[in-house]
């Protein structure tokens, strides 16, 4: 395979870069708020003070009468309508009959920040001041924000079908073996920790441009997705149309991390109020309604147990966790606690594993998946839970993750929460991790040093679950040989445009200059699935690749046709197709016989007039593609941290990530996403925490409030790497995206217990903020 | 939302500014400099002024000099500083006077907020906002400057805890008053430390001390605490502790383990980062680190009085 990237990267002296990031970095790229359309109206919300209340009623007369103002809706006005407005939910999935979220409140709001009415006006600003102009009556009811209160007798209720206030309860795992393991352990250690409430924050909050054709009953909506033909099926859904109906576009999207791929009122409502009005309806959300409405993420309590024997081998893991899903069940969100117990074992052998899991219904916005989605939870309860033992036991947490480390030999291994990892040399990862840190100096350096702080070194490994459902990639050739690839995936920062028109090239090859790759526009693009997961690479990549191998297949023919020989006497190499050396071809005609076809030579005889005989016109692939299984990516991090236990500050000295995400096609690129990931992780572990307080108040309801980190805050990020290719996709590759959010939190947690540990601290819930920490250590003294 | 209507006006001079405040009067005018604390309360309808007047164009209101150079006329003297109202947080850390002879300004002007934002926010808003947790207040307070204003009853020279409410009373700033300058006076041994909000970039807790010496014995201390109450404090338990005492570390801690003491955590500032318990606790750790500052530039002897004989 001839590398293509080399020509891209000639005189490059920083190192390869991405095909994205110029239109990015000079603000070129074009997101859903920078299009206008003169004829654009604009929509902004009437949410809910409360928490919980009953809507006695809603008056929007003075609203209406407001110059500008072309329609103040409320769900009278959806009820009456031809569209369900409701947004999708996995009632199927669920232990109870409960409503799903209305696009509009009906009589009753469940969290704060919760749609009751909706405006549209002329402008945004008259749209705000209109919505100032409702007045809505409410009796406010008492709230219950936190999953394991809302599960006690007394607590206030959500819904009527949901009496305990319980979604659905999950068993994951074999309850009998385990409980057989925990029946005469030689010990048991135990932890009981909270997963924090996180919430998204993408630079650039959820936004729609919907428009609605007349004429042929169709919408266009332009909006800040993951996931476009997600957004259609979801739009479809709320709207009562068929996919076919709607276009979805998206555009330059500034940030996912989960929430851009739920369904939310925002882009239903406009989608509803363009029909109403026959006019483009925006709506861009405001930072403040982008954190009240969510969907937010994590939020489990958890105890979970751990039976290991004096040698330290692990005999059972037994957990049960209350996950905090919000007002409502948005779309999955409800449902996927229920499989967050899949990555349990971590990188364990763990004969015997069983987790119970409780979704439970509270007065805070909806939860859904957030950059890891379940497997930080999972991943950071079992690392946890060894790091205590190993404590326990006094064992080094290293020793004893050796001890228990699943063999490369052991590979496929089934888990018994249902994960088949399918590679993997995970102790190789764990060595290579400790001797970037160098650990056993770290650890010979003692706690105490001679500036008074408290050192710790913590380290943490994990496994994660990536690439899984269906995925359309597609190569066009145009006549001229230009080829433009398409996906189901979508790029906001994954630089996919580079990684799939470098894969193209490399079985083209063809320079990436003639190479252009599209996503986002349900209408260009068969379907899709979209990109969540640590998806894209996998799924639309190996789609990609397929249909270019299918397409440089097709292409020998046509050259073969050209050159008068069989297809298997034509060679390819740098664009141009030959007679393959020594089948200099009895069935060639004579001397006027062509000696080589360029590709873009066959893209014009696919398109030309009398293809050859035998032949279909065209040259273009699509593939629908599915990985034979999930791909496990898997590492081990290290952090070194130092604690003042004055003032309980920390300092985060050094950040080690070894990851093995198998082949790594774009090394840039990776190393980016381990560190957003582990930025993002460290945001969790440190500072990030959603605050409701008793009444459903959100109190972290903005930047000034809620503590996203900054690159200040972040230690240098040493990276390193193995590489075990995954044998379920023809690239080998595993995914990276959430790598980073999965392994720090329990990484950097693990170093400051082991900071405190002499104290009798034993475990300290995130975030780690400075006062937490010296509340853990006054509290030891 | 469209902020209520407003008429813009901007001034050429300051003495256009006086006039068009006092002649817009009845419309509740605002004035607009860098525009941080104004233009978010504007759009969030926390305030709705009818009529604007805009200062940025009045250079005699930017500037740092000894005084004679800025609009006020009189020479401040060698003494002191004097910083027009307009000058941005970016002019004060370049400047080798300040640098030099207020070190607790520009300390705290170091690690005030963003490079973006020093570039634009001003020292005369910055101190009429007085924003809970903002960092000048605490080092103008503890320089003992200045704050100079012109206004309908003419020119007014207000210390800096009157015009900050730092004793109690409410800020001295009268309706339809101008700031034009912040006077600082000159003294080596001064310090700043800040404890970063994690989410605002205000202080949690910033402590800013100022030491007058002569010859290694304290012979006055101002030591100001932001962050912790609405709005900036004196920490006098910290103060006396200090004055007549020798310049030595343990003096410096001693003193700095009573500044939590006239604070009741109940009345301090609390949210989800830092209750009013911790930031009562942190106050001793800031004003040891900013006494140190302090300390540490007696001891360089940066043209000060004091000098670093006794220190350990």
């Amino acid at each position: 395979m001839t590398d293509r990237r080399a020509d891209e990267d000639a005189g490059e002296t920083a190192g390869p870069t991405r095909r994205e990031d110029e239109a990015l970095l000079t603000g070129r790229a074009e997101y859903t708020d920078d299009l206008s359309d003169p004829n654009a109206t604009h929509l902004a919300f009437v949410r809910s003070e409360y928490g919980h209340a009953e809507i006695g009623g809603i008056d929007t007369t003075a609203a209406a009468g407001i110059e500008g103002v072309l329609g103040v809706y409320t769900w009278d006005d959806i009820a009456v309508s031809e569209s369900p407005g409701v947004l999708p939910t996995s009632t199927g999935s669920l232990d109870c009959e409960v409503p799903a979220h209305p696009v509009l409140a009906r009589d009753r709001v469940r969290y704060q920040g919760q749609p009751i009415a909706a405006v549209v006006a002329e402008d945004r600003y008259r749209a705000r001041d209109a919505v100032d102009a409702v007045s809505v009556e409410y009796d406010p009811l008492e709230a219950v924000v936190d999953s394991v209160a809302a599960t006690a007798e007394d607590a206030p209720t959500l819904f009527d079908g949901a009496p305990d206030n319980v979604a659905a309860t999950t068993d994951q795992g074999d309850r009998e073996a385990t409980e057989e393991a925990f029946a005469d352990p030689e010990n048991v250690v135990d932890v009981e920790l909270e997963n924090n409430r996180l919430i998204s924050s993408a630079l650039e909050p959820r936004a729609a441009l919907a428009e609605y054709d007349a004429a042929e009953d169709r919408f266009t909506v332009t909006m800040t997705s993951q996931s476009p033909h997600g957004h259609r099926r979801k739009l479809a859904h709320t709207l009562g149309l068929s996919e076919r109906q709607i276009r979805v576009i998206s555009p330059s999207v500034g940030g996912g991390f989960g929430h851009k791929g739920h369904h939310h009122p925002g882009e239903a409502m406009a989608a509803w109020c363009a029909r109403d009005l026959e006019r483009p309806v925006k709506w861009t959300a405001t930072r403040s309604a982008n954190y009240l409405e969510g969907a937010h993420g994590r939020d489990h309590r958890t105890t979970a147990e751990l039976a290991i024997d004096d040698d330290g081998t692990i005999r059972g893991l037994r957990v049960e966790t209350h996950a905090n899903v919000g007002g409502y069940g948005l779309d999955g969100g409800a449902s996927m606690p229920g499989w967050y117990g899949g990555l349990l074992s971590s990188q364990y052998r763990i004969p015997a594993i069983h987790c119970e899991t409780h979704a439970i219904f509270t007065n805070t916005a909806p939860v859904h998946s957030y950059r890891g989605a379940g497997r930080p939870e999972a991943i950071y309860v079992t690392e946890r839970l060894v790091d205590v033992a190993a404590r326990e036991l006094g064992v080094d947490p290293v020793e004893l993750r050796r001890r228990n480390v699943i063999e490369p030999d052991q590979f496929p291994y089934e888990t018994p929460v249902g994960a088949s990892y399918d590679s993997g040399d995970y102790e190789r990862g764990l060595e290579e991790a400790l001797e970037l840190a160098d650990y056993d100096d770290l650890r010979a350096r003692g706690r105490e040093r001679e500036d008074g702080r408290l050192r710790g070194v913590g380290v943490a490994c994990y496994t994660e679950s990536t690439g899984g459902g269906f995925e359309s990639g597609v190569v066009r050739v145009h006549r001229d040989g230009g080829v433009t690839v398409s996906a189901g995936t979508h790029s906001h920062g994954q630089g996919h445009g580079t990684t799939y028109a470098h894969l193209v090239a490399d079985v083209l090859e063809i320079p990436t200059d003639d190479i252009d790759v599209m996503e986002g526009d349900s209408d260009s693009i068969p379907t899709g699935t979209g990109t969540f997961g640590s998806r894209s690479t996998i799924t639309g990549g190996s789609a990609v690749v397929e249909s270019a191998e299918a397409v440089l297949a097709k292409a020998r023919r046509f050259a073969a046709a050209r050159l008068e020989v069989e297809p298997d006497e034509v060679a390819y190499a740098n664009g141009e197709f030959s007679v393959r050396d020594g089948d200099e071809g009895g069935s060639r005609s004579g001397d006027d016989t062509a000696d080589t076809v360029s590709f873009a030579d066959v893209a014009g005889m696919a398109y030309g007039w009398g293809v050859p005989e035998d032949m279909d016109p065209g040259l273009e692939e699509t593939t629908f593609y599915e990985p034979d299984g999930t791909a496990y990516t898997f590492g081990t991090h290290v952090a070194v941290v130092a604690i003042d236990p004055e003032t309980g500050e920390l300092e985060l000295e050094r950040y080690v990530a070894v990851d093995d995400c198998g082949e790594r096609l774009e090394p840039t690129i990776v190393e980016g996403q381990v560190h957003g990931g582990v930025a993002q992780g460290i945001g969790q572990a440190v500072s990030e925490r959603a605050s409701y307080d008793g009444d459903g108040t959100l109190l972290t309801n903005s930047l000034d409030s809620y503590a996203v980190p900054r690159a200040s805050h972040l230690p240098e990020i040493e990276t390193g790497q193995t590489v075990t290719p995954s044998p379920r996709n023809p690239l080998g590759v595993k995914g990276i995206g959430e790598a980073g959010t999965i392994a720090a939190p329990p990484t950097v947690v693990n170093a400051v217990v082991d900071a405190l540990a002499h104290l009798g601290v034993r475990h300290v819930d995130m975030p780690l903020t400075d006062e937490t920490i010296w509340r853990a250590i006054r509290d030891s003294r | 939302m469209f902020p209520p209507q407003f008429d813009y006006h901007r001034a050429s001079s300051i003495d256009d500014a006086l006039e068009l405040l006092e002649r817009h009067a009845a419309d509740d005018p605002r004035i607009l400099a860098g525009g941080h604390s104004l233009l978010p309360d504007l759009k969030n309808g926390r305030a709705s002024p009818r009529a604007l007047v805009d200062i940025g164009e009045i250079d005699a209101l930017r500037g740092i000099g000894s005084g004679a150079d800025v609009e006020s006329g009189a020479d401040s003297g060698a003494d002191e500083t004097a910083i027009g109202a307009l000058t941005t947080y970016a002019d004060i850390l370049e400047s080798d006077r300040l640098q030099r002879h207020a070190p607790v300004l520009t300390d705290a002007t170091s690690v005030l907020a963003d490079l973006q934002i020093r570039n634009r926010g001003t020292i005369g808003g910055n101190l009429t906002a007085a924003e809970p947790g903002a960092d000048l207040p605490a080092a103008t307070l503890a320089a003992d400057a200045t704050v100079r204003v012109r206004g309908p009853d003419g020119e007014r020279a207000i210390d800096a805890a009157a015009f900050l409410g730092a004793d109690g009373s409410e800020p001295a700033l009268r309706e339809r008053e101008l700031v034009t300058e912040v006077r600082v006076p000159h003294v080596e041994a001064g310090g700043y430390a800040k404890k970063t909000h994690p989410a605002s970039g205000y202080a949690m807790v910033g402590v800013a001390a100022v030491l007058e010496t002569d010859d290694g014995t304290i012979t006055d201390a101002r030591v100001a605490a932001t962050g912790v109450l609405e709005r900036v404090v004196r920490l006098a338990a910290v103060e006396d502790a200090l004055v007549g005492a020798r310049v030595e570390s343990k003096t410096i801690e001693a003193a700095a383990e009573r500044a939590g003491e006239t604070i009741e955590p109940a009345d301090a500032r609390s949210d989800d980062h830092a209750s009013g318990e911790f930031r009562v606790h942190l106050l001793s750790t800031y004003a040891e680190r900013a006494l140190e500052r302090a300390v540490d530039r007696v001891a360089a002897g940066a043209g000060g009085t004091g000098t670093a004989g006794d220190l350990e």
